[in-house]
């Protein structure tokens, strides 16, 4: 009885034909794909993108020179030197982040005393020549400038976590 | 004079009027194929040239004409550039007989279906010349894999023809779809339809027949060495020949271009129409499978075309025609 079953199933295409309903059922559910440039996935406020230098809100730059980044980094992708200022303060006179070096582990994030590295929400950032993923102190703070609005929420919205 | 150069004119028209809707139709399954997948894996698919992407054919059409051609130095340089010339014409010249409806047809010769038997089993040419003049390991094994496929499902696709032409009694294509004008071949010969359209994916080398183009044994089989346009006239080739065999399917069993039921509504609409819709239908068929079912391994495929097509289709012929003497239903 049950081989006579298996021949029937076997004649009537029994399973390819559940294969076939199960396809057809999934043809008509709703599509999941995002379009991409027009619309983004949700980013966690952890999210560890493009570097930024920050500033106080008084323009001042935030970091000190304690090179702590620049110890933690595991994959050495931070180089910085620094001076005193006229002021008297201790101020970065070079500080150099090279992104195909970096591994984007966050550590120099965590390092940071008054965060003023922090890695933003920023992923989209591909250039055309390795040379411009050299990244130096200009060109860090003017990220800072940028991306400072997001930045400072997500710090926020992240703090009670850390 | 001017007779001969003005019948001349209208054939070169009508041989277009042919070819290039085909040509378009292809790139339509393209896409067409290309939604149908993503939609069974919950994608979009493409969706940017174009309204809704359908102009993504024609970009990638653009992108392999720009391509370099490359020809491999220890390949038959002749044999190596006219094997995919050769694949297409074959799938192109088959349109002749085809009748898109009652009046519309190039060439109504009365022995349509055995043109296009013998086209269609030209085919394998285009592959095994395509295998040997790469004279590399994977087209080569590609090529012997597919001539010995298309060989098996030739064999019960015949024996599928011969059982509709003993229930019509004319190898004219017109007059088998004529025949069908009461009832529809798929209806009585329904095991039969369903054994020709799983003959078609795999005479066509599609999923889940695909072995010879196998990507995870044979790379990109017999076409593996091919590059920029000489790839894509094969790659245009098998897609004619889906729509080739999906309107051969329609002629044969689904009553060309007649719709459904003899009403009103329905028969208002012009045959050609009828006959485009049972096309993309057929063709829909073709994907869903191609989403749905893994490859066969390639022991299965030739147990399933030898051990159990050939003995079924060859009963069937039996069963038909006993049938058919018996209550002296025999076409004259």
């Amino acid at each position: 009885m049950t081989t006579l079953i298996k021949y029937i199933k076997s004649f009537t295409l029994f399973e390819l034909m559940k294969g076939l309903k199960l396809t057809i059922t999934y043809f008509f559910k709703p599509k999941v794909t995002l379009n991409y440039p027009n619309q983004k996935g949700p980013i966690s406020p952890r999210f560890r993108g493009e570097h930024a230098l920050r500033r106080y809100p008084n323009g001042e730059e935030r970091c000190i020179a304690c090179k702590l980044c620049e110890a933690v980094c595991p994959a050495q992708a931070i180089t910085i030197e620094a001076e005193p200022k006229p002021d008297g303060s201790r101020r970065t006179s070079r500080y150099d982040i090279d992104m195909t070096k970096c591994i984007y582990c966050g550590l120099c994030e965590e390092a940071c005393p008054v965060d003023a590295i922090v890695e933003g929400p920023n992923f989209e950032y591909a250039t055309e020549t390795r040379e411009e993923l050299l990244y130096d102190k200009e060109k860090l703070l003017r990220n800072g400038d940028i991306w400072e609005k997001q930045i400072s929420e997500n710090l926020k919205r992240d703090s009670k976590y850390r | 004079m001017t007779s001969l150069s003005f019948e001349i004119t209208i054939g070169i028209l009508k041989i277009f009027s042919f070819v290039v809707p085909v040509l378009v139709s292809v790139a339509l399954l393209v896409y067409l194929e290309r939604k149908v997948l993503g939609a069974v894996q919950l994608r979009k698919g493409p969706n940017v040239v174009g309204p809704f992407g359908i102009l993504q054919s024609f970009a990638d059409v653009i992108k392999l004409l720009t391509k370099e051609n490359l020809l491999p130095s220890s390949s038959n340089k002749f044999l190596f550039i006219f094997a995919p010339m050769l694949t297409l014409i074959l799938s192109l010249i088959a349109w002749a007989v085809i009748p898109i409806s009652s009046t519309y047809v190039i060439a109504n010769i009365n022995i349509g279906i055995l043109y296009l038997f013998a086209v269609s089993s030209f085919g394998v040419y285009g592959v095994i010349i395509a295998g040997w003049a790469s004279n590399s390991k994977y087209p080569f094994l590609g090529a012997l894999r597919s001539a010995a496929q298309m060989i098996s499902y030739e064999v019960s696709i015949g024996f599928v023809i011969i059982t509709v032409l003993i229930c019509v009694g004319s190898l004219n294509l017109i007059e088998i779809v004529e025949s069908q004008k009461n009832m529809w071949f798929a209806i009585p010969l329904l095991p039969m339809f369903v054994v020709f359209i799983i003959s078609a994916l795999a005479e066509t080398n599609r999923l889940p027949f695909d072995l010879p183009e196998d990507e995870a044994t044979l790379v990109a089989g017999f076409f593996t060495e091919y590059s920029s346009i000489s790839f894509g006239l094969f790659f245009l080739a098998e897609y004619a020949n889906m729509i080739l065999m999906s309107s051969l399917t329609v002629i044969l069993f689904l009553g060309g271009w007649y719709p459904p039921i003899d009403i009103f509504p329905l028969n208002a609409i012009p045959g050609i129409f009828w006959f485009i819709i049972k096309v993309f239908l057929i063709l829909f068929v073709f994907l869903w499978v191609r989403a749905t079912f893994p490859r066969y391994r390639y022991d299965q495929l030739m147990r399933l075309g030898w051990k159990i097509f050939l003995p079924l289709t060859l009963i069937w012929v039996v069963i038909t025609s006993a049938f058919l003497f018996y209550f002296g239903l025999l076409p004259n």
